[in-house]
């Protein structure tokens, strides 16, 4: 403050004719421009029987595709829901996570309500088909995780999706 | 308050060098019609720290788009004589000098005046308090004043951004000063980070993070590092959005099997469902003030955006013109509103006046996405894609200046412009 009655005589002498609008100090301190960084990993997979995992096994195939603007089961995947069912009903300590997929056209947040569509199809045809409502979740990715990065239909037809990741009674799997 | 001032300096300095966030470089794609004519004297002091304060300054106002700076490089300070004459005849309408001195220990002080070339006149001037490492924000501080001073408006340059960078498969969610300078990472994860929106005291930032296999909502405490879980129900949580008062939050859960608003407390207590339909309703946004919320619904059978009371109920539509609107903003002065309009298969930022309801589209790109107002309700930051690239790109609301912001490799997405500091 004291610099300010020192300078203020001055600046009146040098801006003679000029209503000198007085130097106000202010400390340039009160935005909080501190961010501190936070990492999250990722989860390994394991535990999960063969049956679900082996390349012969049916069960091994967890991916549905819709056509654009979809969102029913199309005709060519209802055996592959009805052996999940199977297992899912055979085995009920064992739970589903249905995530839903788009392309890449349009609102990212709608996008994720699209998806939310196609995993609740699947959810639908589970429960259906004999699964409990405890062991099937539906979420969406909407379009942020493409399988096919191209801005093209064949891309597109790729990304239309939902996936089916499995978790054991011990609590380890793929979510 | 000293003591203040120190801390905080202490925690920049550790949080810097922990920073890893990309460089986002700007670039002008176009400027204002009618550009006030300013020149930025170097100002007097230290002479390699004056010159990056009074770098920041020109810069800020020549990235406005609204200034036009008059080329000077003579030393003026605060006290120095002004020739108005000289400065008129070089077409200068205000000229801003001053100086950088040593305060206390570790401070300097960046002391300015702005002056009116026509009426001879000072029209304003301050001092501010700053570390070496805090003149970036002093010289911001400087801009904003001269901006409000010639425009009549609150300038935005000190105020933050927040977005989104996927690069080699990784998403970090970052946060940087207004013109792209001093970025830090919040969070880095290798999985997508989603619709970040800044707390009205620009403080938190809440999200959506598929960190665990599943869209989950965070409230993020930049400072601290401090996250909490705002909604993890059985299903999607997305699309936050505050409550102009900083106590509630709209976001979107599917837990009764589609996308619908409910609101909820930032404490993630006292949930309750606002919307009801049986098809999407997602991207609420609270009008300024707080009475109404924006949402997209495909309820009339495309994705439009209609407008709810804050506690749910007594729904209208809103747009009508073309088969997808999505994305409502509301502006600060809660006026008009910006949205994605999709045209001939192209998504575009389009406002509409609400008194009148007509839509201008701003931007003849193909793929906008997530407009955020600056909070003086100037510009648009919007996501889009140049060249295959995610880019932001800030918009002034007749659509005239523009304004790119890049990173060197990957994408750029999911702006937020922060508030005003307190």
């Amino acid at each position: 403050m004291n610099k300010l009655l020192l300078i203020a005589p001055l600046l009146a002498l040098v801006l003679s004719g000029c209503p000198s609008t007085p130097i106000k100090e202010a400390p340039v301190e009160d935005r909080k421009s501190d961010v501190t960084t936070v990492k999250v990993g990722d989860a390994t997979v394991t535990g999960l029987p063969l049956e679900l995992t082996d390349s012969k096994s049916v069960l091994s195939k967890r991916i549905i595709y819709f056509d654009l603007d979809k969102y029913d089961i199309k005709d060519e995947y209802k055996e592959l829901v009805a052996a999940h069912a199977k297992f899912l009903v055979a085995n009920r300590p064992f739970k589903m996570l249905i995530q839903g997929h788009t392309d890449e056209r349009g609102s990212r947040e709608y996008n994720l309500s699209l998806g939310q569509k196609r995993a609740e199809a699947v959810k639908r045809n589970l429960i259906l088909l004999g699964a409990k409502e405890e062991q099937v979740e539906a979420v969406s990715f909407g379009k942020e995780k493409p399988a096919a990065e191209g801005h093209n239909e064949a891309a597109w037809a790729q990304n239309r999706r939902a996936h089916m990741l499995y978790k054991s009674p011990a609590g380890s799997g793929e979510f | 308050m000293k003591k203040l001032i120190y801390a905080l300096c202490f925690f920049s300095f550790l949080s810097a060098s922990a920073a890893q966030a990309q460089l986002l470089t700007i670039e002008i794609a176009g400027t204002g019609a009618n550009r006030i004519p300013v020149a930025v004297a170097d100002f007097g002091g230290d002479p390699a720290l004056a010159r990056t304060l009074v770098n920041v300054v020109r810069s800020d106002l020549e990235i406005s788009g609204q200034f036009k700076l008059i080329p000077n490089d003579a030393t003026m300070t605060e006290s120095s004589a002004v020739d108005f004459r000289e400065f008129k005849e070089r077409g200068a309408d205000a000229v801003v000098a001053g100086s950088l001195v040593a305060s206390t220990q570790n401070n300097l002080e960046a002391r300015y005046r702005l002056y009116d070339i026509n009426k001879r006149a000072v029209l304003s001037g301050a001092a501010y308090v700053a570390t070496a490492g805090q003149l970036r924000l002093a010289g911001h501080r400087i801009a904003d004043d001269v901006y409000e001073k010639l425009t009549g408006e609150r300038g935005v340059f000190s105020t933050r951004i927040a977005y989104v960078t996927k690069s080699n498969g990784r998403f970090q969610l970052q946060i940087a000063d207004a013109d792209g300078q001093n970025a830090q990472a919040a969070l880095v994860s290798k999985e997508p980070i989603i619709s970040p929106v800044w707390s009205p005291d620009g403080s938190r930032i809440a999200y959506v993070s598929f960190e665990n296999k599943k869209p989950i909502l965070y409230l993020h405490t930049l400072a601290s590092g401090q996250r909490t879980t705002l909604a993890n129900f059985k299903g999607s949580n997305s699309a936050p959005a505050w409550s102009p008062d900083g106590h509630r939050l709209a976001i979107v859960l599917t837990k009764d099997g589609h996308s619908q608003v409910y609101g909820i407390n930032a404490d993630g207590s006292g949930l309750q469902r606002l919307s009801n339909s049986s098809g999407i309703d997602t991207e609420p946004r609270y009008s300024p003030d707080g009475a109404h919320i924006y949402f997209t619904s495909d309820r009339g059978g495309s994705p439009q955006i209609y407008r709810m009371s804050a506690n749910g109920g007594d729904v209208q539509r809103i747009t009508f013109e073309g088969s997808y609107n999505v994305t409502p903003r509301p502006s600060p002065d809660g006026k008009s509103l910006a949205f994605i309009s999709r045209r001939d298969g192209n998504f575009q930022l389009a406002v509409m006046d609400l008194a009148n309801r007509q839509v201008t589209v701003l931007t003849d790109s193909h793929k906008d996405e997530s407009p955020s107002f600056a909070p003086n309700g100037r510009m648009i930051l919007i996501a889009t894609e140049i060249g295959g690239r995610g880019v932001l790109s800030s918009v002034s609301i007749d659509g005239k200046i523009k304004q790119r912001l890049s990173i060197a490799s990957g994408d750029v997405r999911e702006p937020a412009w922060g508030p005003f500091a307190k």
